[in-house]
């Protein structure tokens, strides 16, 4: 049975305002970001695109290595920590690792750099504590305030929220697949690489997937912990805009980094489509 | 004789199930130290008066600069204010598009139902960067740059998923039948929703007030194009700090926008029931 249309209408109408909000403040600005990345002064041009290659195809290649491997060992992190979740046998040990990688969930990014700024600098906590414990000497320690901090700022945020989608689709494969498996006896890891991990691929995909967006969006840790170059896509929107009012640029820049998304979730479907072919 | 061997053999199974504690503790340890170093390190820079090379810890405690931070002139208690209005104010905003979308969305026959929850997806699921430069170049134009209300509007299209797709599984995780229940015995449908759907999923909108209130709380990025430098926020007084090399100012409002984030985390289970949580993105 169809139902009646003025259901359909009342649905549409309580949707609409919430549906308006995203299409005007969202995805028209987002069609203008496309738009403006083209337009010079009006006239239709691929010059924003000469100047992006010309003046920051190191930052572009930058961000696309700090972004792949942030979410490399994310995804790496993410998975032991399920997995230990899942199989491990130690439920003292399991308790103290649910309660102790949650932690960075719903710190701020903003946060996260103001905390690791401090924390990884030459003179900073970090080194501090290793000469205290004879690991380094004074004349060893380096600032790790370059790629390597914004890697770790990422990998220390974005880890949590990975790993807790990822327990909570492994906590909902069959445990009697799992235990039929230790019976036979099938080692941990292998349980982990060869049955964990194929049932809660998607889950796993998608939470990478929205970190790699997350993280080629984030302002504040590139200026806060690496604004000199090589640094990251957003880092030089910003630039870009605050030092030369230069919106082509800072458009063409955007469109580059939204592609790169788009080539992550294609690379993604693409996987998932064939793992579905088989 | 067996009896001795047998109590042997469990003597060694105590032994070996202790050495499986070395690399557990190991880990574990390993992990407390990058999760509790860095938080140590930003509780340890809000107290310190006095803290130079090469000594590991500060030299001197206090609260001078929480009172440097809090004076008139500090900023921070501006910034407070204008934080946390603009975050209710969002919440606001957000709960009253949401409901009314989470309450078709879960219960009513909606054309393209699918699509228009990817619709709320967006804003998560492409860089926004250049939708805030973007906006902030339109929103000069008709004078919401620099307004409140301007970054409220950011905010609440920022936040719109969490609103959104809580609110859904929310209302879809109530029972129908108590509704219809409420309708046979002669409630209006608005009322049957007012006094019986709507307490029953009060605690999942309530989790989604409290995402939409530290997703606003916490946003950088659409403040700095939209807001800054007429309406600073928490989280631009903390970078304008920062980048002025006052670490102790930016460590005290980093510990102020932490508290609440570490609050819900401690207790989100007791807001977000499994049975919302499993409907989430349904």
């Amino acid at each position: 049975m169809r139902p009646p249309m003025s259901q359909r209408l009342l649905a549409l109408a309580l949707v609409l305002p919430a549906l308006l909000t995203i299409l005007l403040f969202f995805v028209a600005p987002l069609g203008a970001s496309v738009t403006g990345a083209f337009s010079l002064d009006g006239d239709f041009t691929l010059s924003n695109f000469g100047k992006s290659f010309e003046l920051y195809s190191s930052d572009i290649l930058f961000t696309l290595c700090i972004a792949g491997l942030s979410t490399g060992v994310i995804g790496a992190l993410a998975v032991s920590i399920g997995g230990y979740l899942t199989l491990g046998e130690n439920p003292l040990a399991v308790a103290v690792l649910r309660w102790l990688y949650r932690w960075p969930l719903f710190i701020p990014f903003i946060v996260v750099g103001q905390i690791l700024r401090t924390f990884l600098a030459r003179n900073g906590l970090m080194n501090n504590i290793l000469i205290a414990g004879g690991l380094l000497t004074p004349l060893q320690t380096t600032s790790f305030l370059d790629w390597r901090g914004i890697v770790i700022a990422f990998v220390w945020k974005q880890t949590p929220f990975v790993a807790l989608l990822v327990a909570g689709a492994m906590a909902s494969v069959d445990r009697g697949t799992l235990e039929a498996a230790r019976n036979l006896g099938a080692s941990r890891l292998r349980i982990l690489l060869e049955i964990l991990l194929p049932q809660v691929y998607t889950t796993l995909a998608v939470g990478l997937i929205l970190s790699f967006v997350t993280m080629m969006s984030v302002l504040s840790v590139p200026l806060m912990i690496n604004a000199q170059s090589p640094t990251m896509l957003t880092a030089d929107i910003a630039f870009r805009i605050n030092a030369y009012g230069d919106y082509g640029v800072a458009n063409a820049l955007g469109l580059i980094s939204l592609l790169m998304t788009a080539g992550a979730a294609a690379i993604y479907l693409r996987h998932a489509a064939r793992e579905r072919a088989r | 004789m067996t009896g001795l061997s047998a109590r042997g053999a469990r003597g060694a199974g105590q032994v070996a199930d202790a050495l499986r504690w070395v690399p557990r503790t190991f880990g574990l340890a390993l992990l407390a130290f990058v999760i509790f170093g860095p938080l140590a390190n930003l509780v340890l820079w809000a107290f310190a008066e006095k803290w130079y090379v090469p000594h590991v810890l500060p030299l001197q405690y206090g609260f001078e600069f929480w009172g440097r931070v809090f004076a008139p002139r500090g900023g921070a208690l501006v910034s407070l204010g204008n934080s946390v209005t603009i975050a209710v104010l969002t919440v606001i905003a957000a709960l009253a598009l949401a409901v009314p979308a989470g309450y078709a969305l879960a219960r009513l026959r909606l054309p393209l139902r699918g699509l228009v929850l990817v619709v709320f997806l967006i804003p998560q699921a492409f860089p926004n960067l250049p939708v805030y430069v973007n906006i902030a170049r339109v929103f000069y134009e008709i004078g919401l740059n620099g307004t409140m209300t301007g970054v409220v509007l950011v905010h609440v299209t920022h936040s719109s998923v969490y609103a959104v797709w809580i609110a859904t599984a929310a209302f879809a995780a109530v029972d129908p039948e108590l509704e219809q229940a409420a309708r046979t015995v002669g409630a209006s449908a608005l009322r049957a929703f007012v006094d019986v759907t709507l307490p029953l999923a009060l605690p999942g909108l309530a989790a989604a007030g409290i995402f939409v209130f530290l997703e606003s709380l916490d946003e950088f990025t659409g403040s700095y194009f939209v807001g800054a430098p007429d309406v600073m926020t928490l989280p631009l007084l903390l970078y304008t700090a920062g980048a002025g090399g006052n670490y102790q100012i930016a460590s005290i409002t980093a510990l102020l926008l932490m508290i609440p984030s570490i609050l819900f985390m401690l207790c989100v289970e007791r807001f977000l029931r499994a049975d919302v949580l499993a409907r989430v993105g349904r």
